[in-house]
């Protein structure tokens, strides 16, 4: 199926993606090839095949543990783009606020 | 053998050498860097961040254990505490994590040293390693060529003689066609058998850590050492991992499933001719072909395009420029600051793929595509599960083509997805694969074949591998008296 541009760009923005205006077309186009070709899981019979879960039956969820594991702030915060008194920093979240 | 030497030997006699004192463990680890490294490394970049100080370090922190002063070329999507992880994309471009991989600190304590971090395709996504913000890796066999991918790094490396042993991660054949296309061998575990902690995630259902060698015996033993259970990994799997100290028993009374069906048309006649090769040389080695139809493998390409886009738009949600890596300047708010984060951070692959993962999750298109495909799954694992009761090991090839000119897929998507037809359906089924050299092709190219099996089938897939690699070495003995590696030549 053919995706179009505007949707390519409602789906860039749902994955907080910008795409350049020129470059529409070409990831419309690329993307359409992908979903042309899983057309072809409509001709495999899937009676009978429940959606497998978030992973193939050889690993089995458990519930999780605690465990000694420590991370201190410093280290938490080590490799952030921006801090400040040992938080992280994002502009404003709402408009009217001060950065 | 001289301390320059040290880099011919397989991984086991090189630990067996450190500890007996006959080398140093520094001198293990520098000897891939002052030989083979300063005839290729330029040439072929395997390597995104090498580090003389921590391989001194490394070495001289090495425990006398079952891989005493081994050096081991670690994929640049594993945490490593003292060096770089940045997946090979601008996004994470200087980032230092603060722990091990529980696969880098279970190497460690076995006395392993890394000996730098291998180049790869953005985030593991990709076939060729030219997807990588540091720039492509070459393929030593032919520079004109790719190593394959996303672990080209880890594969040229080994085979061009920087290590004996790599690991890499296999999330739709990301480990075994690169071995495939460097010649060396390449093993994908069954899901959960080695720790995903610290593999910086990209499709959780389908990744695996993998292991590169020159050897079956190499790859046994740094498979006996990582596997296992870890409670930092909620899919490890529980219990003791299969026993793999039988590699070298050889495969008298195993049935090879051969399912020619699937390399009638869109394979290379060179590629056939190895599958056809490693079939005599598993029957002159006692196994018995079993021949069968299987299921083609287009319909997991269009499977796994759809399960792993999906995961990957979810786990790749994470950077957001906040936490951790790229940071887009002047942002006037948060939505802004995310979206310019992103778009600047991730490579065209990367955005293609997160495009895809999202139109497949998103409103109005989740069962069509996510949940159809997730059926699919379930139908390919089954056809697996059927095969398996019909053999103890099913051959197929690793990869359609020799290894491919750098260029020559990277304008069509898709043709790129199909290089890995053969390689996906394991991922999907969570069992077992491996990929190891037959003859190479005219011309010098390596080639290879692939060896599955069903769940914790690892012991019989180097029992395979190990076969295969006792008949090459027999015919290239026939041939001319040379049974060491089958190294490059520099052209």
């Amino acid at each position: 199926m053919a995706i179009l541009r505007d949707e390519v760009r409602r789906i860039a923005g749902l994955a907080r993606l910008e795409l350049r205006e020129e470059d529409l077309d070409r990831v419309a186009a690329e993307l359409s090839s992908v979903l042309d070709y899983a057309e072809v899981l409509k001709r495999l019979d899937l009676t009978g095949c429940e959606a497998q879960g978030v992973a193939p039956p050889a690993a089995a969820l458990r519930a999780d543990e605690p465990d000694g594991r420590r991370l201190t702030a410093q280290q938490a915060l080590a490799m952030a783009p921006e801090t400040e008194g040992g938080f992280f920093m994002v502009p404003p979240v709402m408009e009217g606020q001060d950065p | 053998m001289t301390a320059r030497e040290l880099w011919r030997v397989p991984a086991r006699a090189l630990a067996a050498a450190v500890r007996a004192g006959e080398c140093t463990a520094l001198e293990a680890v520098s000897a891939g860097w002052e030989g083979p490294a300063a005839l290729w490394e330029r040439d072929v970049h395997a390597i995104v961040h090498s580090d003389a100080e921590a391989r001194v370090a490394g070495a001289g922190a090495a425990p006398r254990g079952p891989l005493a002063g081994v050096p081991v070329v670690v994929k640049d999507n594993l945490c490593t505490r003292d060096y770089p992880t940045t997946c090979c994309s601008r996004m994470l471009a200087g980032y230092q994590p603060p722990y091990d991989a529980t696969v880098v600190r279970r190497l460690r304590e076995a006395g392993g040293v890394i000996s730098g971090k291998g180049n790869m395709d953005e985030f593991a996504m990709g076939s060729s390693t030219e997807f990588s913000c540091d720039g492509p890796t070459r393929n030593p066999y032919d520079l004109a060529r790719v190593p394959g991918g996303s672990s080209g790094g880890p594969a040229a490396a080994v085979a061009y003689g920087l290590s004996p042993l790599a690991l890499g991660s296999d999330t739709g054949g990301s480990v075994r066609q690169p071995a495939a296309f460097c010649g060396v061998i390449g093993l994908k575990p069954t899901y959960g058998r080695l720790s995903r902690y610290g593999l910086v995630a990209f499709a959780s259902s389908l990744d695996q850590v993998g292991i590169f060698g020159r050897h079956a015996g190499d790859v046994a033993l740094l498979y006996a050492l990582l596997a296992g259970p870890d409670p930092l990994d909620a899919t490890s799997r529980p219990g003791p991992p299969p026993d793999v100290s039988g590699w070298d028993e050889g495969v008298e009374g195993l049935r090879f499933g051969w399912p020619a069906n699937l390399w009638r048309e869109g394979v290379d006649a060179e590629v056939v001719a190895g599958l056809e090769e490693a079939a005599t040389w598993l029957e002159r080695a006692g196994a018995r072909r079993v021949p069968f139809d299987f299921l083609p493998g287009e319909y997991a390409v269009a499977t796994y395009y759809l399960v792993a886009t999906a995961e990957a738009s979810s786990n790749l949600a994470r950077f957001d420029g906040v936490r951790y890596g790229h940071r887009a300047a002047e942002s006037p708010d948060l939505h802004a600051l995310t979206t310019r984060s992103r778009s600047a951070g991730f490579g065209a692959e990367v955005q293609r793929r997160i495009l895809l993962g999202t139109y497949a999750l998103s409103a109005g298109y989740h069962d069509e595509y996510y949940l159809t495909a997730q059926r699919a799954r379930a139908r390919i694992r089954r056809e697996y599960e059927a095969a398996f009761s019909r053999c103890d090991l099913l051959l197929m090839p690793a990869a359609p083509t020799l290894p491919f000119r750098l260029g020559e897929k990277l304008a069509d998507p898709l043709a790129m997805y199909l290089s890995d037809i053969f390689t996906l359906g394991a991922n999907l089924a969570g069992i077992p694969g491996l990929s190891v050299p037959v003859t190479p092709a005219a011309g010098g190219l390596p080639r290879a074949v692939q060896l599955l099996g069903p769940d914790d089938g690892e012991g019989r897939l180097l029992r395979g591998a190990r076969a295969l690699e006792v008949q090459g070495d027999r015919a290239r003995l026939e041939r001319s008296h040379e049974v060491e590696f089958a190294w490059p030549t520099k052209r």
